[in-house]
Order: C-alpha cells, then structure tokens, then sequence
C-alpha cells in the first residue's frame, strides 16, 4: 500500500509539469498581454512607453524562456509577483497572511464549496438511495424533477430571484458579501450568526445546483447493486429490507460516488465564478476571472497549477477512498 | 438593516451640517494601486482621488484652481511655470509637506523603472527645480498647454516615506499616506475599503467620517443591495434611472443625479477602406444616421446627441458645426453621386458589381454600444446599406482588429480628460499599430490646429483652433458622433450639501454632510 502510494505521488509530478507547460503556452496564445489593461486605450500611453514595460515585466522575451523562468520560480514554490498595478507576490492575493482566515480568498472558496458538497451529500445520498429503492412511484418522479429543476435553473437567475424576496421584499437575509458593517463590534456568538445569515443564499443556490448529479449516480448504482445476486441472497435469508439496503447494499453503492467526489476536489476553487459574483463573494472564482480578464499571467498560472494539484490529489484521495471500501481492490494491487 | 426614513423624517431633521456618519458606495471594480501614477483603473483613481492632493484642481467650470498651489506664475513665452506651495499643510502621517515632495513625485514619474501611464506629460520638463521649501518650479522646451493640468493629484509622494525605495513594491500601494481630505484605515481585498476622514485636511474636517467603498461585482445584485439600504450610492443604468428608481420608494428615499459624463460614443470608419475613404459615403452614413433616435432608444433619453469630440457646455465645445438631421433622401443622393446605385434590383447599393454591405465591430460585453449598432444596422438597411454586427472580447478586440486596422468600421467610446488637448487621437503621426489614431485620419490643417493647441496658453487661441479642427471634422466625418451619455448617480436623500455641477458631484464631497437626526452608521470602536 505505501509502496503504491509513493508511486502514485512519483508519477503526479511529470503530470503536473506537462499541465503546467500546456496551460502556460495556451495563456499565451490568448490575444492581449498584460499590459494591455494599462496602457490599451490610453491617450497618455505612447509606443515608447508600452515597450519600456513590457521589458520591465520580461514580456519581449521568446515564450520558452519565459516558461524556464517561472519554473525556476516556482520549485521554490514561489508564485511571482501580480501583473496587475499591485504587483503584490500572487500567493499573498490567494492567501494573504495579514488578514484573518476569514478574509483569505481561498480559504473562502474552499470552506464554501466544502461545506456545499457536504450539504449535497447529505441529501443526494438519502435520495439517490430512496428514489433506487422506490423505483418509478411518484416519489421517485417528484425527487427526480425537483432534483433535475435545481439543475436545468440557471444558478445566477435562481440567486437573484432569491435575493429580491428573501433580502429586500421580506428583508429576512441580507444579500451581499460575507459579514456585515457591523460584523467588528460582534461577539464571538453574533459573528458566526452574521456570517451565517449571509451564507445562507449562497450555499442553498450552490447545494440545489449541485443535487441532480450526485443524488442520480447514487440512485443508479443503488439499482446496479440491488439486483447482483448476493443481495438476493440477503433477502432470501430473510434480512429485513432496511438491513439488506443499509448494511449489504449501500457500501457498494457508494463506490462510484467516493472518486465523483474525489473529481469534485478541484471544482472546489474552480466552479465559483458566476455565484462569487452574484453574492459578491470575495473568492477564488471572482480573482481568477479578473486575472482572466486583465490576462494577469502569473495569477492565472498560480491558480491553474493549484487547482492542477489539488485535481492530482483528488484523484489520488479518491483512489485511496476506493481501496479502503474495496478490498478487492486492496489485494489485486 | 434596512431603510427606515420616510419623506417626512427627512424633512423634519434640520438641515444643520454635523460631523459623523458614512457613506457607502457601491463599486463593481476593486482598485489595484492606490499610488496615482502606478494606477491604471478608474476604481482607483477614483479611491485615490481622495487620498491624494495635486497642485491644481479643476473648478466647476474647468477653469484651474489652486489645490496645494497658492498660486503661481506662467513666464510670457509659456514655458517656465512657477508654482508657490501653501503654508502648513501636512501629510496624515504628520509629516510637513514641502516642494521636494513635489520633486520627489515628479523624478519619480520620469524614472524608467516606474510603470506609469502618464510620463509622457512630465518627459516634456526640460526642468524642475525646488526655489525654496514652498517653491517649485518647471521649464518647457516649446510651450505646453495641458502642462499646468498635469500637475494634479497624480505626481506628487510623500519623499520622507518613500526615497530610495522601490515605488511599486513600496507598502504605500496598499496603504497610503497622503494630503487629501480622506485617509485609508481599512481594505479587504474583494470586499471593501473604509476610508476615514482627515482631521487635518488643509480646508478643514470634512463632515462624513467614513467614505466605504462596498465591492459587489454584478450590477443586478448592486441594484438590489441599493433597495436594502446597505449601499447609499452607484451610478445607475439608463434603464435603473428612469423605470426602476421611479416609484415612491427611491422618490422618498433617494436622490438622483444627472449630468453629462465626460465621454462620448461614435462610429468610426476605416478611413484606408476603399469605401469610406470617399467623404460623400461618410457623409451620407451620417444623414442615415438618427442620433436622436439612438438617445432615445438606448439612453432612455438620458444623453444628448454629440456633434464632435467634446461635451457640449465645456469651453472646447463649438455648438456651430456642420449638422446631419435625420434625412434618408439626402444620403441616398450621395451615395448615387459616389457611384453607389441598386443596380440589380436586390435591394442593397452596388457600384462595380459589389453590393454595400460592411461591419459594424465592437467589443463585447457592452449592451448599450450593441444596441445602438443594431438600430444604426436598422437605419441603414432602409437606404440599401446592409449591414452586419460582430462583437469580440475587449483584448482580441482591440489585438487583433484595432491595432492591425482589420475593420469596416467600429462602433466604440472615448472618455475625454478635462484637457482639450487630443492629439494622440486626431495627429496624422499617430496612425502607427497600437496608436490612438487607429481609423488613419490624415489633415493637415488639423494636425497643425493640434500643435498650436498644445503650444499656447491662451485659452482665446486654443479656443479658436479647437472649434476649427470641430468644423473640419463635421465635415470630413471620419467618425460619426453618436452621443454623449449622462452619467446617472444616485445617493441616499439623507446625505445633504450635494450640488450638482459641469464637472459631476463628488467635487465637494468635504462639504457633504448628514445631519445629526438621520445619522445612521455609528463609529465602530
């Protein structure tokens, strides 16, 4: 087993480097540079002075070595400095020491879509499993529609539909942001409940999104499961239906769901875009669709080979998760 | 929280200005750089703009008046200008304020390791000497007329702070120290900035403690946080204007504001297209053309139509130029008299077995430029024009279509800095890739009225050869001027002294107060 894992974790590296040179290459073949944000349009920008810094940000030089001089940087794990006016180093936007965990944009990110995938499991599973067992009754109709619903909604009109009658008509949950002006002058109780209230619209949106996918690989690999033979067998032996389900069937059905789950890792910083948007959100998706726009080379590059990593480690946690509820699969490696 | 007042609590309160309170405003944009030279953004410029001081200001009537400038003196020839600093003015950290400050910010501007934007300005010093503590003075090579305005908040840096150092790696990007009547305490990346008022501003405390910028990146969602009372003021949408914010809610609770911003839209042609190198065709897209129409439709009226590069009601605005009114017949007449004639009976102009069929590009993600290039596609259909629409991201945009001069024509915007002076965008010299005059416009008489606008300081001359290069370009048509919008802020009615001007409304913002009674943001300890 600890053999297997080193090997695995040997093998993530040359993955992570061919991921990373594509990506680099591809950034580059997107039109504008920049720069461009600073000085495009700009009736104060002359030639002379796009030229001066382009060299200063080693733009004029040939794409490769570009590439050689971020990865000398980066196996000392060092992300850069920020495109952008700020030039602060690239980890410090990600995850800015100075502010309290709670401002760090991907501790933000990740807590959010943590916490989201729990919520979803929590419910995906009970339905995928109930829906499996009462197959074609109008239950398992109604769940699927609702579940599909939540889908097919276009997630940034379900969140504004949600704020213009929980924020401002009822005036229940407010509808912006993480905290609220006067989140500094809260006890510690308060505070969590400010933050509470604000996160309530944003992770039911990301939850109901989310539930089709899940609760549907459950329902199918349940109905998978029930009709092998030895679950016919538990029941010949005359196990109640609930122990044949719980006990028999679920370990097994579950075994897709754990590497859905392990793919889901990356999703976690990546997927934020729309609603860190919408709610406002100071998060992974909103600086990287920035970095995007203003092609913040090194920006993009660092969340690209982060989420690239935490991809690799999804993987391999989900393999892991499979050995562990497989023996099986133990024993045949 | 949420908005409590009703129309007759804010009219009972007494109009008397008391210290105290805060005012949110609501930012799709978080500013990058808080040092004004290294910043590009208008979020920062615009955060920065309260922290920082210039030389010189723009009053209410774009005339220049002094900031951190008494006064000062402008030789015969125009090309020494002599600043005398005022007394006892200090930097938020306590520091006195001296013209090696001024110095310092301007070597620092010229130096080539500063990423600046705006160096050119300050590259045509030939130089700059410190007299004494409160004065400062600048030499020109020729006379140049946008040299006083350059010398506002953008240049200059507190030396104490910052000699020696690396300006873009200096903490101060982030963290300002500076002379303006508000100071940064607080900023969460994504989230907000808190900025609270100078004690010691040189024109004394203003009344709102706390100015908040509040991030929230979608505009719908800014909209809705407006209704809930967390924000006090956006700018609004043509459509927020007059629909939305048109019911007793935001009349008893919200003030609105409206006043030509300082930006036009227009229609570019590709003067080296074979086509539109004719100026009849130009000519006659402009009588196709219903500018009123566009205002109407795509503004909800809130602009006015624009017949050159400047806003109406400035002093570089000439009201006396050529005008195209709507007049479908006189534009098909000249585009018979360039040859264009529907030969074959399709419907669409032809001339040398081409049908007139061109496109309109503009960059995407700005729905109020695709509507007007939809309607201007409607209009020219009806002379047997057709027409096609392309949008592309910003970046390709402007990479690969503006820059290589692959385009028809270009439906796009300026914004205009309160300086006449436009030479990057009309001079013949500026026709090369990646240079403002991208459409290749080429006059002579223009590029010499161009030069003499910058050399001279008289404003009766400057004034004289900016309305002519007005009259040329009304009739050369190189671009259609389409309209300059309004811009359209709203603000919480409890916040009082807000009087509107050419130049917008945040000018006063020292004087801005909210009186005691409505008072609604308590200091936080």
């Amino acid at each position: 087993m600890l053999k297997y894992l080193l090997k695995r974790m040997l093998e993530m590296i040359p993955t992570l480097f061919g991921i990373t040179l594509i990506s680099f290459f591809i950034i580059h073949l997107a039109p504008g540079k920049p720069t461009d944000a600073l000085s495009e349009m700009n009736p104060k920008m002359t030639p002379e002075a796009r030229e001066r810094l382009e060299k200063l940000y080693n733009l004029d030089k040939p794409i490769i070595v570009q590439y050689g001089m971020w990865l000398k940087r980066i196996v000392k794990l060092d992300f850069g400095e920020s495109f952008s006016m700020d030039r602060r180093p690239v980890m410090q936007k990600i995850w800015d020491t100075k502010q309290p965990l709670l401002d760090r944009r991907l501790f933000i990110t990740f807590m959010l879509n943590l916490i989201a995938m729990i919520i979803i499991l929590m419910i995906a599973i009970p339905i995928g499993i109930s829906s499996a067992t009462h197959q074609n009754t109008l239950y398992d109709k109604i769940t699927t529609t609702t579940v599909f619903l939540g889908f097919a909604m276009p997630s940034f009109w379900l969140a504004l539909l949600l704020m213009m009658f929980f924020g401002v008509y009822l005036d229940w949950l407010p509808i912006s942001g993480l905290k609220s002006m006067k989140y500094a002058s809260l006890p510690l109780w308060g505070k969590m409940l400010d933050l509470g209230r604000h996160l309530v619209l944003p992770l039911f949106v990301i939850a109901f999104g989310g539930l089709a996918g899940d609760s549907r690989y459950m329902r199918s690999s349940m109905l998978e499961v029930i009709r092998q033979d030895y679950v016919t067998v538990a029941r010949a032996k005359g196990l109640p239906e609930r122990t044949v389900i719980y006990r028999h069937a679920f370990r097994n059905a579950l075994l897709p769901l754990i590497t859905l789950v392990g793919l889901s890792v990356p999703g976690l910083i990546g997927g934020s875009v729309i609603f860190e948007n919408i709610f406002s959100i100071p998060g992974m998706g909103q600086l990287f669709f920035n970095g995007v726009m203003t092609r913040d080379y090194s920006l993009i590059m660092a969340i690209l080979t982060i989420g690239a990593f935490l991809t690799l480690i999804g993987n391999l946690l989900a393999d892991i998760g499979y050995m562990l509820a497989d023996p099986r699969i133990r024993t045949e490696r | 929280m949420s908005v409590s007042e009703t129309a007759v609590d804010l009219q009972a309160a007494t109009d008397q200005p008391a210290y105290g309170d805060a005012v949110i405003e609501g930012v799709i944009g978080e500013p990058s750089n808080l040092i004004p030279m290294l910043a590009s953004d208008s979020a920062s410029h615009n955060v920065s703009g309260l922290i920082f001081s210039g030389l010189v200001k723009y009053d209410t009537d774009l005339s220049v008046i002094g900031d951190l400038a008494e006064s000062w003196d402008i030789s015969k020839d125009g090309l020494v200008i002599t600043f005398h600093l005022r007394k006892g003015v200090t930097w938020t950290d306590g520091a006195e304020f001296t013209a090696e400050d001024v110095m310092f910010g301007y070597k620092t501007i010229i130096d080539e390791k500063t990423p600046s934007a705006y160096k050119e300005d300050f590259l045509q010093v030939k130089k700059a000497e410190v007299l004494d503590k409160r004065t400062f003075r600048v030499t020109y090579d020729k006379p140049f007329a946008p040299a006083l305005t350059s010398w506002t908040s953008l240049v200059i840096l507190p030396k104490h702070l910052l000699e020696g150092k690396d300006i873009t790696k200096s903490d101060l990007v982030r963290n300002p120290v500076g002379l303006g009547h508000y100071k940064l305490s607080k900023w969460v990346s994504g989230q907000e900035l808190v900025l609270e008022s100078n004690k010691d501003y040189f024109e004394g405390r203003p009344y709102i403690d706390r100015y908040i910028y509040k991030v929230i990146p979608d505009p719908a969602t800014m909209f809705l946080v407006l209704k809930t009372g967390e924000v006090d003021t956006m700018g609004l949408t043509p459509i927020q204007y007059t629909k939305q914010t048109d019911n007793a809610f935001f009349k008893n609770n919200f003030r609105k504001y409206r006043y030509p911003a300082f930006s036009y839209t227009h229609l570019a042609f590709n003067q080296k297209h074979p086509w539109f190198s004719d100026k009849r065709v130009r000519q006659a897209m402009s009588y196709a053309i219903d500018k009123n129409e566009i205002v109407d439709v795509v503004l909800f009226g809130l602009g006015s139509p624009a017949t050159g590069p400047y806003v109406p009601n400035t002093w570089p605005y000439n009201p006396n130029v050529k005008k195209y009114d709507y007049n479908p017949e006189k534009a098909k007449e000249l585009l018979k008299e360039a040859g264009w004639e529907d030969r074959d009976g399709d419907g669409i102009l032809d001339k040398d077995g081409k049908p007139f069929s061109f496109t309109i590009l503009t960059n995407a993600g700005n729905n109020l430029r695709k509507n007007t290039a939809t309607i201007i596609q409607s209009r020219l259909e009806k002379i047997g024009v057709k027409v096609e629409i392309r949008t592309v991201e910003w970046s390709t945009f402007v990479n690969q279509f503006i820059d290589k001069k692959r385009f028809e024509a270009v439906l796009l915007g300026w914004s205009i800095g309160l300086d006449a002076d436009q030479y990057d965008i009309w001079h013949s010299s500026k026709t090369k890739e990646k240079e403002l005059n991208f459409i290749s416009f080429s006059n002579p008489e223009v590029d010499q009225l161009l030069e003499k606008g910058r050399r001279t300081f008289n404003l009766d001359e400057r004034k004289k050869a900016y309305f002519r290069i007005q009259e040329i370009l009304a009739d050369e048509v190189p671009y259609i001027f389409l309209y300059v919008p309004d811009a359209t802020p709203i603000v919480h009615a409890r916040i009082k002294g807000i009087k509107p001007t050419a130049i917008g409304i945040s000018y006063n913002l020292p004087k801005w107060y909210v009186p005691k009674p409505l008072q609604r943001h308590t200091m936080v300890p």
